[in-house]
């Protein structure tokens, strides 16, 4: 896995992105020029046709939405939906809305993503500064777990859970995002901790400082911005998983996703397509935050972050 | 990277590897052969230790729904992949033409990337109906002939599906390989440029294989994310019509859950499996030769050394 | 069962006291009842069970039965069994049974007699009973075998609401130039197998065929050209759907005949219920053909609740409370008449049932014309692959009959 490893470390740790264009300089407006901007204005117009269609949706009435003008602005605008789609929406006879299940994410990614993050730490640190006989064998392991598909341990996963009593239970739900976790950000952690210079460690260990101390003085001060790209992994990650919620959160913790799917395949009466809408942005708003206010350290943590995808 | 000297074992090193030691050997070692065991059993909803030999995976062969899945992963992997890096390079090359806006286009590009795929999978879903979406919206402005529905029809449903995965990933592919290109060495453009080399073909027959590295990183990540795709199809198209975008994850599910028989959601999961570990297998077996090739030359060298 | 009545009167008075004493339970029950007739109904269940005091309902609801079972199966493979769950009658959760899963619900139903009062009996006895001993209680009769026409879109087209699907068929082409949607189907694939196994299967071979096929697991039977009929009329059926089928719910497809938008749906009669809540008038606005066949016969399928073992001795005193609760002849009349479903007692009060539910408890009353519905026959495991083919061949026209009945057959022949 080294080679893997290295690219990784090459685009995740120490990403490029700050450096100028190595294109050649334009000298005038040409047809090339022309023909580049209408391929990249197309794209962006691919890209960001969704979230207008979902955007202006989430604020039309129902039977302007039926006249089926998908792309025009609202002629009545109404906030209706999003009020009812936060706090009202029904799955049964609860009439809750998404709110409970913002919570519920919230309850499940803070603890989840501090966790995942902390141990991590720990082992990319063990693995740089540490290594035990057979600590390069679980690290190899732990990588090839990046690449399982998550149906071949789930239900494994289900009858251990069981025997624990963790089973549909916020630690269960948590424990589960740490071990999925785990792969990419030992890997973070253990390139980042690798590059670090070795003297560093060592004047520590001349000072007589032991594992942990050296982990909790020196090591995790220096590591606030890779922390910082695990967060982001993780938060995104973490909230937007679907799979996981819905098998071990249990109906107590059910995340924002899955109470989504919820709202829109439950059906009483007529699909209200802009309750759906704005039930979607809501969702959506707490990763599209982060990415928005993030900005480049968002692209720093794709490389590695998009492995746990 | 600095090569680590190994140190004594360290007792307090192991206990804070402890997490990893179990996640690694418990999950990724123990669940799996498990399931693998389950796989020939034929366990109902509970697991259950008779062994049935290869029975489960004779039927999984003869179930035409699995054969479906598995020709669907096929297509859209290789479509999405295939289009999210060549729409990705393309993209990464024209932004590396000194635009302007390139902040706000990467902005636009990538922010597909941060939703999760349930999203994905219902605005798409929305946008691709009939009645209400893309089409009735182009018939209202006098495009009575436009017809465009693929999810309505189980022989296009599945290129329905892959243009929401495009429209996710291909973002990402681009931000990657971007990257890569702001890490080619300025000189070989001047050198190309000297040479008088069309830029076209610069960026396609010198700068792309320098960028072997951000292709495979972007690679694996597609395929990655191919193989595990479930929660785009729950929320687009839960198979249908008819079981046209079946998948072999949704197969699995189903087949542990609701259907009542982890024999055969076992067997189905091992087969999802099984390309993962051939493809670590051959990347395995390639570094392992070209270890042995270099050993293999330090030793030549050595003894070259010794003789003269 | 000397001292049973006095067993009745000391519990009865226990009971009565327990609320006061004891800490109320939260009873969470898993069902799929999400529309909007569904949700009138449940809510009888819930409302009533809430105003008994004490214990609480707790409402899991999950839209799509497979999805709901999912959860349900999933929830006590990993330990975390809901109080109650519901299912169709049948095969659906005998490896529950068979696994020690379920409370025993034995003493309840002999306390309270229901095997004097269920009817008709096998309800009890084939889907509930094994090895002497109670597991389930049901809650109400539904049958599969009904089209669901509306009035003004036969009348605009110009033709009569048809009896049978021969006639229907002749009909379709005259509806779609009206500019209707002839036949209304969605797109989950039960909906497929359902209207196919059920209401089609019946309608083309009667009785015989149907028990030959399901119960028999003839696959030389499947094989011949009576069952080829069944393909070649699913198949011009199929040919009449819309362009949105493919994921729409049930009941925004019953929605299409609701609002005159299509001609017929064929759904088992819980989607009465919908026309209920929408304020429809059966024989004005909708009429429903049983069948649909000039020779009717319905399938008693419907659903049941089991209740999964509790650590929680409060939770398991709740959970018989809400057994009792739902065979209670005052909430079957409540709950049947909302949901559109027979109750599955004789002596219940339905003088507020319409003509299409008077229509099904005629049609009951004939043991000649009550047939056992499939999920007695099959596991969920053959349902499903059923479910797979039917779902394929219904949007995959390229598919041919023959091949459709060739795996078909084997599907049968394969089955345990």
């Amino acid at each position: 896995m080294t080679a893997a490893t290295s690219e990784w470390q090459a685009s995740a740790v120490e990403p490029r992105v700050d450096a100028g264009p190595r294109g050649p300089k334009p000298r005038r407006v040409s047809i090339a020029r022309i023909g580049i901007y209408a391929f990249l204005v197309m794209s962006a117009i691919y890209f960001t046709i969704p979230l207008w269609v979902m955007v202006v949706t989430s604020l039309k009435t129902m039977p302007e939405i039926r006249q089926g003008h998908l792309f025009a602005w609202p002629s009545e605008l109404t906030f209706e939906p999003w009020v009812k789609a936060w706090a009202e929406a029904c799955t049964g006879r609860d009439c809750n809305g998404l709110k409970p299940g913002f919570w519920n994410s919230v309850k499940i990614t803070v603890p989840s993503v501090i966790i995942s993050i902390v141990i991590a730490a720990i082992n990319g640190y063990a693995l740089s500064f540490w290594r035990f006989k057979g600590s390069e064998v679980f690290f190899g392991l732990l990588l090839f777990g990046a690449f399982v598909p998550y149906q071949v341990v789930i239900y494994p996963l289900i009858i251990a859970f069981r025997e624990m009593g963790i089973f549909a239970t916020l630690p269960g739900i948590i424990i589960i995002h740490t071990i999925f976790g785990m792969p990419i950000l030992t890997l973070l952690f253990r390139n980042f901790f690798g590059a670090l210079p070795m003297e560093l460690f060592k004047a520590a260990r001349v000072d007589g400082a032991g594992f942990w101390q050296i982990f909790v003085m020196i090591m995790l001060p220096m590591s606030v911005p890779i922390a910082i790209v695990a967060v982001i992994i993780q938060v995104t990650g973490i909230w937007n998983d679907f799979l996981f919620g819905v098998v071990f959160a249990g109906r107590e913790n059910m995340p924002m996703t899955v109470q989504l799917n919820n709202i829109v395949i439950t059906t009483t009466g007529i699909r209200e397509y802009n309750v759906h809408m704005a039930a979607t942005i809501l969702t959506a708003a707490v990763p599209l935050a982060i990415y928005f206010i993030s900005g480049k350290w968002f692209v720093r943590g794709i490389a590695a972050g998009a492995v746990k995808g | 990277m600095a090569q680590r000297p190994r140190r004594m074992p360290n007792i307090q090193s192991i206990i804070g590897c402890i997490p990893m030691i179990a996640v690694s050997v418990g999950v990724f070692v123990i669940c799996i052969i498990y399931s693998i065991t389950l796989s020939f059993t034929n366990s109902k909803l509970f697991p259950k230790f008779d062994f049935v030999g290869l029975m489960q995976y004779e039927r999984l062969w003869d179930t035409p729904r699995w054969i479906i899945s598995v020709q669907n992963i096929w297509l859209y992997g290789v479509l999405v992949i295939g289009f999210n890096l060549i729409f990705g390079y393309l993209l990464a090359a024209f932004m590396d033409q000194r635009i302007k806006q390139e902040d706000t286009l990467r902005t636009i590009f990538l922010y597909p990337f941060a939703l999760s795929l349930i999203v994905t999978g219902l605005v798409w879903q929305w946008m691709l109906d009939p009645n209400l979406g893309i089409e009735a919206s182009m018939k209202n402005w006098g495009f009575g002939w436009f017809e465009f529905a693929p999810l309505s029809n189980p022989a296009t449903a599945i290129y329905g599906v892959i243009i929401a995965g495009v429209w996710q990933g291909a973002g990402v592919t681009m931000a990657i390989l971007l990257a890569g290109l702001r890490g080619v060495d300025a000189e070989i453009w001047k050198a190309a440029r000297v040479d008088g080399i069309p830029t076209w073909r610069t960026y396609l027959f010198i700068v792309l294989p320098m960028i072997k590295g951000a292709l495979a990183t972007a690679f694996v990540l597609q395929c990655v994310s191919v193989v595990r795709i479930y929660d785009l199809i729950v929320a687009m198209t839960q198979g249908g019509p008819g079981i046209a975008t079946q998948m072999p994850a949704v197969f699995v599910i189903e087949h542990i859950t609701n259907r009542q028989n982890a024999g055969i959601g076992m067997a189905a999961a091992t087969m999802m499996l099984l390309p993962i570990i051939v493809l670590l297998g051959v990347r395995g077996f390639f570094q392992w030769r070209s270890a042995r090739n270099a050993k293999r030359l330090e030793r030549a060298a050595v003894a070259t050394g010794g003789l003269s | 069962m000397r001292y049973g009545v006095l067993t009745a009167a000391l519990a009865a008075t226990v009971a009565f006291q327990v609320p006061q004493l004891a800490r109320a339970a939260d009873v969470e029950v898993i069902h799929w009842w999400t529309s909007g007739g569904e949700q009138a109904a449940v809510s009888v269940f819930a409302d009533e069970f809430d105003k008994l005091g004490g214990d609480k309902w707790v409402d899991t609801a999950i839209a799509g039965g497979p999805n709901a079972r999912a959860t349900t199966m999933q929830r006590v493979l990993g330990g975390d069994a809901p109080a109650a769950a519901q299912f169709n009658p049948g095969r659906q959760y005998e490896e529950l049974i068979e696994g020690g899963y379920l409370l025993d619900l034995t003493e309840l139903a002999q306390k309270e007699g229901w095997k004097d009062f269920i009817r008709p009996e096998s309800i009890l006895t084939n889907a509930c009973e094994k090895d002497g001993k109670i597991w389930c209680v049901p809650v109400n009769i539904h049958s599969w075998q009904w089209g669901w026409a509306s009035i003004p879109v036969f009348e605009k087209s110009g033709v009569p609401v048809p009896t049978n699907l021969d006639q229907f068929l002749e009909e379709a082409p005259k509806i779609k130039e009206a500019g209707f949607i002839p036949f209304a189907i969605g797109g989950e694939t039960w909906q497929h197998a359902g209207a196919f196994n059920n209401a089609v299967i019946v309608s083309t071979i009667g009785k015989d065929g149907y028990y030959k096929l399901f119960r028999d697991k003839d696959a030389e039977y499947a094989r011949s050209p009576e069952v080829t009929k069944v393909f070649e009329t699913w198949r011009k059926l199929t040919s009449y759907v819309d362009e949105g089928s493919a994921n729409r719910n049930w009941n925004d497809t019953t929605n299409l005949v609701i609002t005159d938008k299509a001609a017929l749906q064929i759904m088992g009669d819980w989607a009465r219920g919908e026309f209920a809540i929408a304020g429809e008038k059966p024989g004005v606005d909708y009429e429903c053909i049983a069948g649909p066949s000039d020779k009717p016969y319905l399938t008693t399928d419907g659903d049941i609740f089991v209740f999964p073992k509790q650590d929680d001795p409060e939770v398991e005193k709740a959970q018989l409370k809400l057994a009792s609760m739902m065979i209670n002849p005052r909430v079957q009349a409540l709950f049947n008449l909302a949901k559109g479903s027979l109750p599955v007692r004789a002596d219940v009060d339905l003088e507020l049932a319409d003509a299409c539910m008077k229509k099904g408890l005629a049609l009951l009353d004939d043991p000649e014309t009550v047939i056992t519905a499939t999920n007695r026959f099959l596991t969920e495991d053959t349902s499903g692959q059923i479910n797979d083919l039917v779902a394929e061949f219904s949007f995959n026209s390229s598919m041919s009959v023959a091949d459709a009945q060739e795996r078909f057959a084997t599907i049968i022949e394969n089955a345990d």
